[in-house]
Parts: C-alpha cells; structure tokens; sequence
C-alpha cells in the first residue's frame, strides 16, 4: 500500500489543467500514463524506483472512488480540491450550489461518530509506534 | 526597537473574495452582512498603522507536498507571488505579487533559531491563500511588505499545540527585539471547527459550533492555560477532521501574550464559523 503514492497522484494531477481534464474524462488511461510517466518522477530529472499503486487504490482512482481513498487514509484536503475540479460545475449546474460537496459528505455518512481513517503515513497502532526506549 | 502595533488572529474563508464580489443575485444571504464584519474588522489593522505585516499560514498542499513537507518554515525573498492555479480555479482569487522584508525575515530566522526553533526556510515562495485571504480581507490593496511563516496544521505529526503558543511567544520576543522605527503587525490565519473531505463537511453550521463558541471565547479572554488544557490533536479531530488550523490562532495568541482581546467578531456561516480577533499588546495608541 502507499498512501504517499495515491496523495501524489491527487496532488500531481490537481494541479495541472491537462492532467485533470484527461483523468475526467478517461480516468483509467490518465492513471495508467500517470503511471509510467509522473508518478516516478522525484523531480524534473531525477526518477524515483520505490513507490507503486496496489490493485485496490489503482481501482478507487480510476473509479473516482473518494469513499475508498477516504478510507484508506488519503489526504482529505486533496481529495476533496480535485473532486471539486471534476465535479462540482457539472453538479452546480444540475441540481444548485453545493450539491456535489453535499453528496460527498453523504456517501460517506457511515464515518459519523467513528474515528476516521487516519491520513498520517507513519504507523498508527501503538505496537508499531517506533519504541521511546529502546528495549 | 520595532512596535508590534496590532495581533489579528482571523479565520482565512477561502470564498470571501467569489462570494462578496458575485453580482447580487448570485450571493449568498449572509453575503452584506459578511462584507461588513470583513470591513469592520479590516480597520483594525488600519488603524494601527502597520510598516511591515508578519504573516503566520500553512501551505495547502501548493507549493510543499510529502516529499519534503516542512513543520516550520520562514519565507526570506524579496518578493513573493500569491495564489496558485488550482486556487484560481476553486475559490477565483485573484494573482497577486507581494513585497518581502529580507532585513526581518533574516532577523527572524536567526531570532528563532536562537529561541530554539530550527526553521525551514524558503528564498523562493508563493503564498497560497492562508496568507492572501487575510491580505484580501485586512489590507486589500496589497501594499505592505510581509515576512511569512507557515506551520503544520495539516499533515500528522503535528507540533502541539503548546509549541504554537511557544513560537508566538517567540515571534513576540523578536519582534520586539528588532532594531528598527518599523510598526509591526502580525496577521494570522487558521480555523475553527472544520471538516474538509469528511462527511460533516458542507453542513448548515461548522462541524462543532460548540468548539467554536469555546475557541473564541477562550482566544478572547487570553486563557491559555484553558486552551491547552481542552484543546488537543485529538478533541480538535473531533470537532472536524481539519480543525487543526486552529492551532495557528493559538501562535497569534502568543505573539500577543496571555490577554484578553481589544476586539472579537464572527459571523456564522454555512460550512464554518468566521472569527475575527484582534489585540493591541502594547495599547491601542501605541
């Protein structure tokens, strides 16, 4: 899983003109370009070899699925921004002001009262906190 | 020595601008009153007529991403270009260029360096919109130079929020340090309850007007003791999953030291509460 990967993805394509037009409108061919050519870069010339998707979070990017990205943990200022770019004019249009945000909060209306997922990238559970004292 | 000559401490609404400049068909109900609390609240930074603003924000994800995230870090250029492509885009505010102050950014890098706060800094930064929501409310015209400072309030491990008290506390003490005639003005910008990507998000309120009606009364009075005592990362993730910005108004609050505020104001509004606080540490003439 890489948390970080699927956040650079939203972070790399929200904010480009291009990329987030193509992912509009043919999210699983952006993901896959996304794949060869931006996700490895570290910078303009330099290529980084470590980071990759899992099946399941290249899946909930090609499928807009903002309910899964929320529960695996991904960046909630990101995901919103780039559904908002995707979403919110032709919801605006459709059905008022608001409308999309409104749908997002909905969709994932079964996280009320819970703890969230959480959107940090270091190890959560206090077993795999790294150790204050070393034994 | 350098007068610091107002504190703001002031929720940074990202729609202010879109929302007070649609034509007035399109606006929202609160849309006057809005623009009338934002004007009122913009002459008390007049008021105290500033040199320099010292700006305390957090970059959302523009220019700082997870490769290299920092925690705090100091801008130093001489000039600083606001307001990025996807900000135009979602709140439609406008490009702006502003004027730094190297003489203080430097001042206030070693300053907090030798207070024991080991800064990032940034010789080339563009602000994003915790930084030019408050130019567009409390100085429209853009025509001061600022120093800007951004925090983590956004990606865990976060400082807590005892160091944010700590680096206003720090702020202050270099601020008043600084060998100048300037008038100085620190303007910072966070939040109250908010939830971002969740499913409070978007509501007829905040996420926790109960939180907020505590923030601003606590702010207010300068209770600090309080602050840290109720306020922590984890009762702030309950109030809204990006309730930690309010942290930021907890730094504004140490710059200004332990005492209550020479004026408050909010307004509430669909999605989030506005607060608008502002101190006088050295008197309102100063």
């Amino acid at each position: 899983m890489s948390k970080y990967y699927v956040n650079k993805f939203l972070y790399t394509v929200d904010r480009d003109p291009d990329l987030l037009q193509r992912y509009k409108v043919d999210p699983a061919n952006l993901v896959a370009s996304w794949e060869q050519a931006i996700g490895p870069q570290l910078n303009g010339v330099e290529r980084s070899t470590v980071n990759s998707f899992t099946p399941e979070e290249r899946n909930a990017l090609i499928r807009h699925d903002y309910v899964t990205l929320f529960e695996m943990g991904a960046h909630f200022f990101l995901s919103l921004t780039i559904f908002i770019a995707l979403y919110d004019k032709d919801w605006t249009e459709k059905f008022g002001p608001l409308s999309f945000q409104r749908k997002f909060a909905t969709d994932l209306a079964h996280w009320r009262g819970r703890d969230y997922p959480s959107v940090a990238l270091f190890a959560q559970t206090d077993d795999r906190r790294i150790p204050t004292k070393m034994a | 020595m350098a007068t610091l000559s107002a504190v703001l401490a002031t929720t940074h609404h990202p729609f202010y601008y879109a929302t007070t400049n649609a034509p007035p068909s399109a606006q929202i109900p609160q849309a006057a009153e809005w623009k009338r609390k934002v004007e009122a609240y913009r002459e008390t930074l007049t008021r105290a007529q500033p040199d320099i603003l010292v700006m305390i924000g957090a970059d959302h994800f523009h220019q700082f991403y997870l490769d290299n995230y920092p925690t705090f870090l100091i801008g130093k250029a001489p000039r600083y270009d606001a307001t990025f492509y996807n900000e135009e885009r979602e709140f439609g505010i406008p490009k702006y260029v502003l004027e730094g102050n190297v003489e203080l950014s430097d001042f206030m890098h070693q300053g907090l360096m030798d207070r024991g706060f080991d800064f990032s800094f940034s010789h080339e930064l563009k602000i994003d919109h915790s930084i030019i929501c408050p130019i567009i409310t409390t100085r429209p015209d853009a025509d001061l130079p600022i120093v800007p400072i951004y925090t983590n309030i956004f990606v865990p491990p976060l400082p807590s929020p005892k160091r944010f008290w700590d680096l206003g506390r720090a702020i202050r003490e270099v601020i008043d340090a600084f060998p100048s005639d300037k008038r100085i003005a620190a303007v910072g910008s966070g939040h109250l309850s908010l939830e971002l990507g969740g499913p409070r998000q978007f509501g007829e309120t905040g996420p926790d007007p109960e939180f907020d009606r505590m923030a601003i009364e606590l702010l207010s009075s300068g209770d600090i003791e309080a602050i840290l005592e109720k306020v922590t990362h984890e009762t702030m993730a309950k109030s809204g999953n990006a309730t930690h910005g309010f942290m930021d108004l907890v730094l504004m609050l140490g710059i200004a030291g332990p005492i209550k505020a020479d004026y408050v104001d909010y307004l509430d509004l669909f999605h989030t509460m506005e607060a608008y606080l502002t101190w006088y540490p050295n008197g309102e003439n100063s």
